[in-house]
């Protein structure tokens, strides 16, 4: 269900403001993410909260550049977690922004 | 809709997706785009690009973009560079932070192409506004260090011209105010050819080099004019000529003028635009005011100038208080100012008139607040001095050379139109002093001549009876007479016959004055009778002369004046 996890509207905006560059833009968006996704990962299992909040804010900024709404607002709810050091969840959390992450990388590469 | 400016900004994000998103719409809106992608490469490519605008991520590994911005703000001083930070930060501790390390506004992720282009062309107008204004200001500031420097300098050339007279003299003292550099006060004092001390005290409108203007003819006006023999009268129509001419609208001098004849104990006053100035007579008490007459000097143009002065009779102890609007209009903390009343209690309370002039700086020092600025006042005290007692530098300056006419003699007959608007004497003292030796004796000749010459004039062609002088009252009568008959004066001359003969060591000058009067009863006037006023004057020419002697009824006068090995 592609709407479900991509804004086409977004993104079709940002398909006409970045041009030729679109391409490469997904592009780079999938490279980082992946690293950063690895990352996420990496804090989750450490349990250092301070690095969770600093690893899921920045994949929530470029997400939601992205229009990946849902993806933004998992990684929200994961920084905030890390902020607020309430840990117990972040497992779980960090599931659901894998399985998030990989449908929104399909979407963006069938496009 | 105007043009948006083209500009370089500065765009710090350590992620890619981000950084390619704003370099995309940052140069499709036609700027020119650094990136960096850590702290460190921002703060070199800061130093490098020099950037209008930075748009910084807040949350980065390594150095933040908290410390780059505070290290940005830091670095740029006055200029203003604006920073934008890049952030989706919810809580307000985190955008407080940013605001406290310098940062000037947000933009939030998803970027929005159009809240981006507002949000650059609203600071690219601060940043403008912000440099006009250091512009400015920075202008403004030289020219005020330019304006001070020009102040000074008028200042040093001022002082130069004012300061050669006789302020030193001892019975003399004043005080200038400086609230600024060149405060438009002007205080001048010299003597004249008769012994007699002339004090000015000026207030010009305005501060600064508009005041330095005026008060440096003024200046050099009254000083050469006394040093010439110019009376009373010729200075101030002179000054007031010459500041009409060369002060723009607006600028002019109020001024108290005052002769003081230490020998006859008068004191000749014109005031125009002072506050009352006073004359003190500690004996009694008494308080004279010199009100202003007239308008300031440098107003009216020479046609309607109205030079007639006022004269006040005066005893060895009393003083003179020339001051400017300064001391009345002082004020204290609490905006009231010292006013006329304060200043008369001063007087009112004094017991010893030595430390009157201390009494009234400290009163009105005491009165605006230490606190504020001890600045002084501009206040002239003159004590009247028996004279003897009266040193005072002479202003008379012209070189002496030994070389000059030995022998000589000159004729000068003065008719009506002349004596009305006329005073030969300057002339004929210039005619003496080109004898060296006489030139040190001009103040006494000057009198000799002074005194032939009004007795000729006022008893003589005028017929105005000297008796009329005996009383106060009597006195400004017989002055107001005079100028009424010299107005009207259709017949009558005088004439002078002048003859120098004279070598190093010694010579004579011999005056004859002849007027067209009926004379007087000269057999009489032998020793009898003091009196100073009525006396005509001829007792003190008497002691200045060798030989003093009338002829045929009384309208001529024979007056030898002699120095060194004199054959008369």
């Amino acid at each position: 269900m592609v709407l479900e996890h991509l804004d086409m509207e977004s993104l079709e905006t940002l398909r006409e403001v970045m041009g030729a560059e679109f391409t490469h833009l997904v592009e780079t968006f999938i490279t980082d993410s992946d690293m950063r996704v690895t990352s996420i990962a990496e804090t989750v299992n450490a349990a250092d909260a301070d690095a969770i909040r600093r690893a899921a804010h920045s994949l929530k900024g470029s997400a939601s550049n992205m229009g990946a709404l849902s993806l933004a607002d998992l990684c929200r709810r994961l920084e905030s977690m890390g902020a607020e050091s309430k840990l117990e969840e972040t497992h779980d959390l960090l599931e659901q922004v894998r399985k998030e992450y990989s449908l929104v990388r399909e979407a963006l590469q069938a496009l | 809709m105007l043009t948006p400016a083209v500009i370089k900004i500065l765009v710090v994000d350590d992620n890619p997706t981000d950084r390619l998103v704003l370099e995309t719409i940052l140069r499709k809106q036609g700027h020119q785009v650094v990136s960096a992608d850590n702290g460190l490469t921002a703060l070199q490519l800061f130093q490098q690009e020099q950037p209008d605008l930075i748009l910084l991520d807040a949350l980065m590994p390594g150095m933040d973009g908290f410390e780059v911005a505070e290290r940005i703000k830091k670095q740029v001083g006055e200029d203003f560079i604006p920073i934008i930070f890049l952030t989706s930060l919810q809580d307000a501790d985190s955008l407080a932070r940013c605001l406290d390390a310098g940062g000037d506004d947000f933009i939030s992720k998803p970027y929005n192409s159009l809240i981006l282009r507002a949000k650059i062309n609203a600071f690219t107008r601060m940043r403008a506004m912000n440099h006009t204004l250091l512009t400015n200001r920075d202008q403004i500031s030289e020219h005020n260090r330019m304006l001070i420097r020009e102040q000074e300098v008028a200042k040093r050339v001022f002082d130069k011209v004012a300061h050669v007279g006789c302020l030193d003299a001892d019975n003399i003292k004043h005080s200038l105010s400086a609230v600024s550099v060149f405060n438009g006060d002007v205080v001048l004092a010299g003597v004249n050819a008769l012994g007699n001390l002339m004090v000015f005290l000026g207030d010009f409108t305005g501060h600064g080099l508009d005041a330095a203007l005026g008060a440096m003819p003024l200046a050099q006006t009254f000083y050469s004019m006394i040093e010439k023999g110019f009376n009373h009268q010729d200075i101030l129509v002179e000054i007031n000529k010459k500041l009409n001419e060369v002060l723009p609208v607006g600028v002019f001098c109020c001024g108290l003028l005052a002769e003081i004849n230490f020998h006859e104990g008068t004191i000749k006053v014109w005031n125009g635009g002072l506050p009352d100035c006073v004359i003190y007579k500690p004996a009694s008490g008494e308080l004279s005011l010199l009100k202003s007459r007239h308008l300031p000097l440098g107003v009216l143009p020479a046609s309607q100038f109205n030079s007639r002065a006022e004269m006040y009779d005066v005893h060895v102890g009393d003083r003179l208080y020339l001051w400017s609007d300064g001391i009345h209009e002082a004020e204290n903390h609490r905006g009231e100012q010292f006013g006329e009343q304060r200043l008369f209690d001063v007087f009112q309370n004094n017991s010893r008139p030595e430390s009157l002039f201390n009494e009234v700086n400290a009163a009105v020092n005491q009165f605006i607040g230490a606190s504020e600025h001890t600045d002084d006042i501009s206040v002239m005290e003159i004590t009247l001095v028996s004279p003897e007692n009266f040193k005072a530098s002479h202003v008379l300056t012209q070189d002496s050379s030994f070389a000059g006419p030995d022998k000589w003699s000159m004729s000068y007959e003065l008719n009506p139109d002349t004596l009305r608007s006329f005073n030969p004497l300057p002339l004929m003292l210039n005619v003496i002093v080109q004898v060296p030796m006489l030139r040190t004796f001009s103040g006494q000749i000057y009198t000799v001549l002074t005194e032939l010459f009004n007795n000729a004039l006022d008893h003589g062609v005028l017929k105005l009876e000297s008796a009329t002088k005996n009383s106060s009252e009597g006195f400004s009568h017989y002055y107001q007479s005079r100028e009424v008959l010299l107005q009207n004066l259709q017949a009558g001359s005088i004439r002078f016959d002048l003859d120098y003969q004279g070598g190093r060591k010694g010579g004579a000058l011999i005056i004859d004055v002849v007027d067209s009067g009926d004379g007087f009863d000269y057999q009489n006037l032998g020793l009898a009778g003091g009196d100073v006023y009525s006396g005509r004057g001829v007792h003190l020419v008497a002691k200045l002369c060798s030989t003093l002697e009338y002829r045929g009824r009384g309208n001529a006068v024979r007056a030898v004046y002699s120095w060194g090995e004199s054959a008369f």
